[in-house]
């Protein structure tokens, strides 16, 4: 065995390798399973993602590198790579009964939804760079094929063919910012190049990369001025995937985000601040506001979606490991609204509705109490109105960001979610108190009343009884390197 | 600390002005001279047979990616030869876990049709 590689290391990284596994095995089960059958292969899925669930188990308070530095394996990496598989399973359980609807065969469908897990658990466990760049690749791939996968659908292809044009170019800059911090530090390892930079007086090369890198990561996530793509590729993509791709490549790259800069440029900490404060308040403001004017739904849950990103990263700014512990907290509990949310709709897709208009919500209540309500706690919790998740996940935000002393953040943040719910509630009417309805009764099957279900007891759970995410939570964050708390923005 | 982001400003505006300062310069210095020759694509060397708007079939872009995909392999396996000494058994394992994941894919799109020709 070569030197710096020992078999601990692939004991670590057993959860990547049975997911690698299961990938493989729903490959060749889709061309060995008569066509008939091929409706076993999103129960192989969902085996492929306990085994991998299960097998985190044993690094429960793990907190080591492996091989070289490439990958740590600690409970921040844990905190996320249970999320991704968590939402890739619920996004599975809808997807079901949409590819039927659709008329598409499943395919490579869920050997691409776990390759996609598979890097966005390589993202939040890398140290390096290139781990990171290699996990971010995979998953941007398989989405792009994802996003197009309804063929006959033009605005389908028209949503792969933006993602992956703005995609490759986003990353392009990522890289090139990726570059700079490497060739000023020598390394591409974010712990050793935090070190290295500390203490040294301001490069401007190492401003530039700063620049630049926020600029990629702020595409991935869908940041203002970098969200340009957010609604047309999440209205065109089928709708689990869009759910998929607004949760697990969300919150991966802030994982990546909160990595690069909080592990690897700490000293850097007044510029990215600075910027992040910008974009945190730009993003806010252009996705609610925006969103008041949609009528798809769809396309107003990408602008909220992008909305939610800008209240993310307020506990980025902040900084501090309150700042990160309710960053965590929030996208835990937004993955959890967020796919409930898409779960509605794909519950209102049938054969003779499209269902991502609002006024295919109109009466839903009467044909569907349980959707309804399930859609009602969804909004709310979207909107920050207690006792819901979303209303604790709010207030850890806000209150990190009073706490680190940047109390307009929490101003803006707060007057920011009051417009929201103008159009949140709009849907509420329309479920509630408009009484017209549209097409054939919207049914939920097994595997759909399963997904709301999770997603409504888990919105609720986490709004009455945050205490065990929280802790959960603080624990994961305290193993990412902390900022020290600067004076600059005060 | 914006003073910081000046030398960036710099960098940006030389880099816009050499472009466009090579740009119309050899605009300016160069004869205007062209002939038949002269506004033809540079094909390698080669003299054009046909206009290069046609149709071909989309099935290239298949067998183009198929084959950059097994080359790519080829690619990996040069230096792990070159070292293999070293790496020994453990080397080998490895190269037999890559090239099976490959050989998963070649399954999978050979089962798939991709490698017939309609």
């Amino acid at each position: 065995m070569p030197a710096g590689i020992s078999t601990s290391d692939f004991y670590y990284i057993l959860p990547e390798l049975v997911l690698t596994a299961g990938a493989l095995v729903v490959l060749i089960a889709d061309v060995l399973l008569p066509k008939d059958r091929r409706a076993a292969l999103s129960w192989v899925t969902l085996i492929a993602l306990g085994a991998t669930l299960a097998s985190l188990a044993p690094f429960a308070s793990t907190r080591v590198e492996i091989a070289h530095g490439l990958i740590a394996v600690d409970r921040f990496a844990l905190f996320f790579k249970i999320l991704f598989l968590v939402a890739a399973a619920i996004t599975v359980l809808m997807s079901v009964r949409y590819l039927e609807v659709e008329g598409a065969s499943p395919g490579e469908y869920y050997f691409l939804i776990l390759c996609a897990t598979l890097g966005m658990m390589i993202m939040a466990g890398g140290i390096d760079l290139v781990t990171i760049f290699i996990g971010l690749e995979t998953m941007a791939v398989s989405f792009y094929i994802l996003a197009g996968f309804i063929k006959p659908s033009q605005r389908s292809n028209e949503a792969a063919v933006k993602y992956f044009l703005l995609g490759a170019f986003s990353l392009g800059i990522l890289l090139y910012g990726m570059s700079l911090m490497y060739g000023l530090s020598g390394t591409t390892n974010l712990r050793v190049m935090a070190t290295r930079f500390a203490g040294q007086e301001q490069n401007p090369l190492l401003v530039l990369a700063v620049i630049l890198v926020v600029a990629g990561v702020g595409f991935k996530i869908a940041a203002v001025p970098f969200h340009m793509w957010a609604p047309d590729v999440y209205e065109g993509a089928p709708t689990p995937i869009t759910a998929f791709l607004s949760v697990g490549s969300k919150a991966a790259s802030f994982a990546m985000l909160l990595r690069i800069f909080v592990e690897g440029l700490p000293a850097m900490s007044g510029d990215w601040r600075l910027l992040f404060y910008v974009l945190s308040i730009v993003t806010m403001t252009v996705g609610n506001f925006a969103a008041v004017t949609q009528s798809n739904l769809k396309r107003m849950l990408a602008y909220s979606s992008i909305a939610h990103a800008g209240y993310v990263l307020i506990g980025v700014v902040a900084g501090t490991a309150r700042g990160v512990t309710a960053t965590l907290i929030y996208l835990l509990v937004y993955s959890f609204m967020q796919l409930g949310a898409f779960a509605v709709i794909v519950l209102l897709r049938r054969e003779d509705v499209v269902g991502d208009e609002l006024k295919d919500f109109s009466g839903l209540h009467v044909r569907n109490p349980f959707a309804a309500f399930a859609m009602l706690l969804f909004m709310l919790s979207l909107g920050g109105i207690p006792p819901t998740a979303g209303f604790m996940g709010k207030f850890w935000l806000f209150s990190s960001a009073i706490d680190a002393g940047y109390y307009w953040l929490a101003v803006i943040g707060v007057l920011n979610s009051a417009v929201s719910l103008y159009y949140y509630v709009r849907v509420v009417v329309f479920m509630y108190l408009k009484k017209e309805t549209i097409g054939s009764e919207p049914k939920a099957t097994p595997a759909l009343a399963v997904t709301l279900a999770i997603a409504v007891a888990a919105t609720l759970i986490l709004g009455v009884y945050p205490r065990l995410l929280f802790e959960v939570a603080e624990a994961s964050a305290r193993t990412l390197g902390m900022v020290p708390i600067t004076t600059a923005l005060r | 600390m914006l003073s910081a982001y000046i030398p960036i400003a710099m960098f940006v505006a030389v880099a816009t002005g050499f472009a466009i300062f090579t740009i119309v310069f050899s605009n300016l210095l160069h004869p205007h001279k062209y002939n038949k020759v002269k506004l033809e694509p540079y094909e390698c060397g080669i003299e054009p047979a046909t206009d290069a708007r046609d149709r071909y079939s989309i099935r290239y872009y298949l067998v183009a990616m198929l084959f950059v995909i097994f080359d790519v392999e080829t690619v990996f396996m040069f230096p792990w030869a070159v070292i293999f000494n070293k790496l020994a058994l453990f080397g080998l394992i490895e190269m037999m876990v890559f090239i099976f994941i490959l050989v998963v894919g070649y399954y999978y799109a050979w089962q798939k049709g991709a490698l017939e020709w309609v």
